[in-house]
């Protein structure tokens, strides 16, 4: 279970584990579910388009995971939100479809691109997929305030002249590259999972945000290298476990909340935009420190 | 002239009439669900709910039912088990949507490897994730009529508390309409829908006529049961003239096995989302 080729699982299983679990906290945060949803599903049409014209798949992820975050951007100036995130992952789903239908590729490499298979991955995917994490974890920590403070109170953010439209564009170019170096891995269907599960759990835990940010991560290397094993042990798809156990953490994370009378609604507790529903922002709470 | 547009047989051909009818009245009916979807903001939910579909329609080929079942029953369970961990509250609603998704296809992608690996079913994935109008059998038509007609029913009956207890909640409340009951109705008719429509068209196509047409609708009207009407037409004739475009493409280069339906309908329905709104700001502004 830990050579050979499991080697490779386990490294790249753990690095994309700390990318997904510290992106997704603020996407927990910023309440961008669905934006986290979409783009990953929408990369996917990327990876087809490369393997159609012969082109590494990475590179085609990220060309289409950027074009999908920023797509969603531009939509969601002129309208609403939710809407323009739909559009944009539809138009790439579509482009996906088109894309399939001309090549020649077989039923199992389009099934792992959507499902994952971290069992398969080779040392020549090592490097990219380790420079691509450590992009997208720097560019976290050098947007790190202003992009909690325009999370968590977006008018004290602006009055300290952070600008939440560049603030969110940068957000979802990092979301486009985490993106699109979990997707080979995790699959495009479940990166989400792994995005939204631990940090909603790491959530209800603790109201610090840098602890909440440094246990999603950790909650989500535990998934990984759960799902990692189990998928080994059983053979089934590793998607299958990443999804059952990030669902599983948001239960626990929920039941801990409730029995610890953590309820996100309680005074005084720092709320995010995501408590509040597409897009609007919420009443600023009293003690958060960023 | 006519036979340019028209490739001949397109009117004779079986699967072409199973494809317009199906393909339409699943367009009609994600069109008038999709106008309330996107006035209570769940548009992610719509589209939640037709991934969850999938794993219906993957346990199905599993079991040996009609894929239709495996579809509509998961798809009307999942609305229900959204409702019940909290989706009526907008706070937290995306992430109880997301986590039910994530869930749902995590066990999608079991059922899946089991239909690929134990039963042979060769191209489960591609059929069931994308679908193909073409190959619906006419013999589920009756079945789908009778499940849109449902869908609408439900939209009809709920219309004035729907649209009060969206607009206004507590005024609803007050009024003594009981909004949780009317949230899980609706939930449940948006899951019907888009099982529907993604048992039919695909996962694709499904949010695409939920939320493409509805936004037409309500750019070219404020007064909703007009921008339903919009929504309803905008549909249709996105899914007819994709289903046109797609037969006429059988020939049209590189593969010549023709372009998938969904792209062109897709495709129709973005460009005349931007058209359209880009026409309705302008004539605002003027």
């Amino acid at each position: 279970m830990f050579t050979g080729f499991m080697t490779n699982a386990w490294l790249v299983g753990t690095i994309v584990a700390i990318v997904a679990g510290v992106v997704g906290f603020f996407i927990v945060l910023r309440g961008q579910a669905f934006v986290a949803d979409a783009v990953p599903q929408g990369a996917f049409a990327g990876a087809a388009g490369a393997s159609l014209i012969g082109v590494n798949t990475l590179i085609g992820l990220a060309a289409a995971a950027l074009l999908g975050a920023l797509g969603i951007g531009w939509l969601g100036r002129r309208g609403r939100r939710d809407v323009a995130t739909a559009l944009a992952l539809v138009v790439l789903l579509g482009l996906g479809a088109l894309f399939l239908s001309f090549s020649t590729e077989y039923a199992p490499e389009i099934y792992a691109l959507l499902f994952g298979e971290v069992l398969g991955v080779s040392t020549s995917e090592v490097l990219p997929i380790v420079v691509l994490a450590v992009v997208s974890v720097a560019a976290i920590a050098a947007l790190y305030r202003p992009l909690l403070l325009s999370s968590v109170m977006p008018e004290l953010a602006e009055a300290r002249g952070v600008r939440p439209a560049r603030v969110e564009t940068m957000f979802l170019i990092v979301v486009a590259l985490a993106t699109s170096m979990t997707l080979p891995v995790v699959g495009a269907l479940l990166i989400f999972s792994l995005m939204i599960g631990p940090p909603a759990a790491a959530r209800s835990v603790t109201s610090k945000p840098l602890a909440a940010l440094v246990l999603s991560a950790v909650i989500a290397v535990v998934v990984v290298w759960a799902s990692i094993a189990a998928a080994y042990d059983t053979n089934w798809p590793v998607g299958f476990f990443v999804g059952t156990f990030g669902a599983a953490c948001y239960a626990a994370g929920r039941s801990w909340a409730a029995l610890h009378g953590r309820r996100s609604a309680h005074p005084g507790r720092w709320h995010g935009a995501g408590d509040h529903g597409a897009g609007e922002h919420g009443v600023p709470a009293a003690n958060v420190r960023v | 002239m006519l036979h340019a547009i028209f490739e001949p047989g397109f009117f004779s051909s079986g699967p072409v009439h199973v494809a317009l009818a199906a393909g339409g009245v699943v367009a009609l009916v994600s069109g008038i669900v999709g106008s309330f979807t996107v006035i209570r903001g769940q548009s992610y939910a719509g589209h939640a709910l037709a991934d969850i579909s999938v794993t219906g329609g993957s346990a199905s080929f599993l079991v040996g039912i009609s894929p239709l079942w495996g579809f509509v029953g998961v798809g009307v369970l999942a609305a229900g088990v959204m409702d019940t961990i909290g989706i009526q509250r907008p706070r937290g609603r995306d992430l109880a949507t997301g986590i039910v998704r994530g869930a749902g296809l995590g066990l999608a992608a079991l059922f899946l490897y089991w239909d690929t690996t134990h039963s042979n079913v060769t191209g489960a994935t591609i059929t069931i994730l994308f679908g193909s109008l073409f190959t619906i059998s006419s013999s589920i038509l009756p079945a789908i009529v009778a499940l849109s007609v449902a869908a609408v029913a439900i939209v009809a009956v709920l219309y004035r508390p729907l649209l009060l207890s969206t607009v206004a909640a507590d005024l609803a409340a007050a009024r003594g309409v009981s909004v949780r009951l009317v949230g899980l109705l609706s939930l449940t008719a948006i899951a019907l829908a888009v099982s529907l429509s993604a048992m039919t068209i695909g996962t694709i196509l499904s949010t695409a006529l939920l939320i493409g047409p509805a936004a037409i609708g309500l750019r070219l009207s404020s007064r909703p049961g007009l921008a339903m009407a919009w929504s309803a037409l905008a549909g249709l004739a996105a899914t007819w003239l994709g289903v046109l475009l797609a037969y006429d493409s059988f020939y049209w280069p590189p593969a010549r096995h023709g372009w998938p339906v969904s792209f062109f309908v897709v495709t129709l329905i973005f460009v005349a989302y931007v058209a359209v709104q880009g026409f309705t700001t302008r004539v605002r502004r003027a």
